[in-house]
């Protein structure tokens, strides 16, 4: 086979991954949006919150430490133990389940029936808080996220997660993979079939739909509105706790992490708001769009097209298909 | 006056029971507004129990008192031999009260099927884990509940529209799968917000139909809102009349439709 059609091979392999990464924010917002009709734009910092308290609590670091020092003239910093990764995604969890009983009783509940826009902008401010927090609780410099996925000495003997080589050889070509995002797409994988297992069979998961449809009729059939949204949140949680301990082990956990969310836009445009499978769909076009665009087109006008290439394919989806691939065609009956 | 525990019998011969639910000098106000104004009236075990009253009479105020959406400033609500908390609405479907609404409140976006199983989402006890793999007790669950919804579907002739999107039926059929909805949860307590509204003749004597179907196949208990006097008559088994949030009449149909106050409140009276 030519060099020059393997290489796109490659690239396009790339691009699935890197996918897969971005698919893995996008599924946080659908969740949120199919169960409440809130457009989250918190999720991308509920990622870097999540990351942080995961890489925190793994460290043993003590949280708000600058500001207990600060009022009571202490040094503390750190408790001074290492946790295993397990536990601390599972602390995290607690951590996240939290936060959105928090978020639940303190500000969505006060604005129930209200338009969207204000839900929304409602998020807006979440966001800030919630980075404000983020930097409180844990301080501001950038960390390094170990998780047994990145670093194979917390598994047990025998057990490998991730492929130790990252080139392997087809067609006498060196395919260069990235450890990492093998690992994300299977935990990818892992998600989304539990998420849809989820949200499809369970009891939980169907009064989800009913509310996302119909307040008065939820609570007619038995549905506590308050109990869903809060398990709402929290699944939202673990997402970002999913997605932010891969981007975190990728790029390290720092504030920048939150802009994340930014690149889940145009997947969400592609993939419809309201489709699970669609997110994932959304997320592998957009990968493999813009590294086969970057290595087909990008030469020829300067390259960098990674940094735009979503955004404009989302504008024409916009323009031509607003309610996306796999969306809900909005209907208005007059 | 009627016997506390003892039912009666009705005029077709149906055995009526004890006091399923009884309301206690109810009122409710809204600000200044008074909407109910002391109100005391009981629902019996198999009875159909209609609430009639002119615009604005409170009638669908009483129904959402019963089913929790508002709780009243004053009076007692007595189910079951207890008196009940004051209560959130889904709280109040657990216990067994099923309701429908006068705007049709469904699940747009999901099928007549599964807008029919989600009421039966109180009856699902399996562990979440056990659900998400369909194995086990989960597994056992489900097939009852499928097979309850498709008895009831039958039953409401709704067949042909099961896998049908809801936003996309006619108005009167919407109607009818709200009101398997409400059925399909075998509710102790059946509560009909005006059923008939907005219905030509046709649909309105198939609801009717429907409505003596069930109180007579599955023995529910219907407590129901009717605009259409004629109905109403034709339907239920005692009759509370109200206007003005105030309750000017109960008994037999018989006996409201002779009442002077009824008969002055719906075809009004000569100020001279």
């Amino acid at each position: 086979m030519p060099e020059q059609l393997l290489f796109a091979m490659e690239v396009t392999l790339n691009g699935l991954m890197a996918g897969v990464m971005y698919a893995l924010v996008a599924l946080g917002f659908v969740l949120i949006f199919k169960a409440s009709g809130i457009f989250n734009f918190a999720q991308g910092v509920m990622a870097l919150f999540a990351a942080m308290t995961f890489v925190g609590i793994q460290n043993g670091q003590v949280p708000f430490s600058h500001l207990i020092n600060a009022i009571f003239g202490t040094k503390i910093h750190y408790f001074g133990w290492e946790l295993h990764s397990m536990v601390a995604i599972l602390l995290t969890v607690v951590v996240m389940i939290a936060m959105a009983w928090a978020v639940q009783r303190f500000i969505f509940r006060h604005l129930v029936g209200q338009e969207p826009i204000i839900l929304f902008m409602a998020t807006i401010g979440l966001a800030y808080l919630l980075e404000g927090i983020a930097d409180l609780m844990w301080g501001a410099e950038i960390k390094k996220l170990d998780v047994c996925l990145t670093d194979q000495t917390c598994l047990p003997q025998g057990i490998n997660l991730a492929i130790d080589e990252t080139t392997f050889n087809l067609f006498g070509y060196g395919f260069f993979i990235d450890n990492l995002d093998i690992t994300a797409t299977i935990v990818a994988i892992i998600l989304v079939a539990i998420l849809v297992a989820f949200s499809q069979y369970t009891k939980q998961g169907r009064a989800m739909r009913a509310v996302a449809d119909d307040h008065q009729a939820a609570l007619s059939v038995g549905v506590s509105l308050n109990y869903i949204w809060i398990l709402v949140w929290s699944v939202a949680g673990f997402v970002a706790l999913v997605a932010g301990i891969m981007w975190g082990a990728k790029s390290g956990v720092q504030f920048s992490l939150s802009l994340i969310a930014l690149k889940a836009l145009p997947v969400l445009m592609l993939g419809g708001f309201t489709s699970i499978p669609g997110a994932i769909v959304g997320g592998l076009i957009i990968g493999v769009g813009e590294k086969l665009f970057e290595f087909a087109i990008g030469p020829m006008i300067g390259g960098a097209t990674e940094n735009w290439f979503a955004y404009v394919l989302a504008l024409i989806f916009l323009v031509f298909r607003p309610q996306g691939l796999f969306g809900e065609k909005i209907i208005e009956r007059v | 006056m009627l016997d506390q525990t003892e039912g009666y019998t009705t005029a077709d011969g149906r055995k009526i029971g004890g006091v399923v639910m009884e309301m206690k000098n109810i009122t409710l106000r809204f600000g200044g507004v008074v909407a109910i104004k002391d109100i005391s009236f009981d629902i019996r075990e198999g009875e159909i129990r209609a609430i009639i009253g002119p615009n604005g009479a409170g009638k669908s105020s009483m129904l959402n008192v019963i089913s929790g959406f508002y709780n009243p400033q004053e009076g007692e609500v007595w189910y079951r031999g207890s008196k009940r908390p004051p209560m959130k609405p889904y709280q109040v479907a657990q216990q067994g009260i099923a309701r429908t609404f006068q705007n049709i409140a469904l699940f747009e976006g999901m099928t007549v099927l599964d807008n029919v199983m989600t009421g039966r989402l109180t009856k699902m006890d399996a562990n979440v884990f056990r659900q998400a793999i369909w194995k086990g007790r989960a597994e056992k669950e489900e097939v009852e509940n499928r097979e309850k919804a498709e008895r009831v579907i039958d039953f409401l002739e709704i067949q042909h529209i099961r896998k049908t999107p809801v936003s996309r039926l006619p108005y009167g059929l919407k109607k009818r799968v709200e009101l398997a909805r409400a059925l399909v949860s075998e509710p102790s307590l059946l509560l009909l917000d005006e059923p008939m509204a907005g219905m030509n003749v046709e649909e309105k004597e198939d609801m009717s139909r429907f409505i003596l179907d069930v109180n007579d196949e599955f023995g529910t208990t219907i407590a129901l809102i009717e605009h259409d006097m004629g109905v109403v008559m034709d339907l239920s088994d005692r009759v509370v009349v109200m206007d003005y949030g105030k309750k000017i009449g109960d008994g037999t149909p018989d006996e409201v439709r002779n009442n002077q106050d009824v008969i002055d409140a719906y075809l009004g009276v000569a100020h001279d």
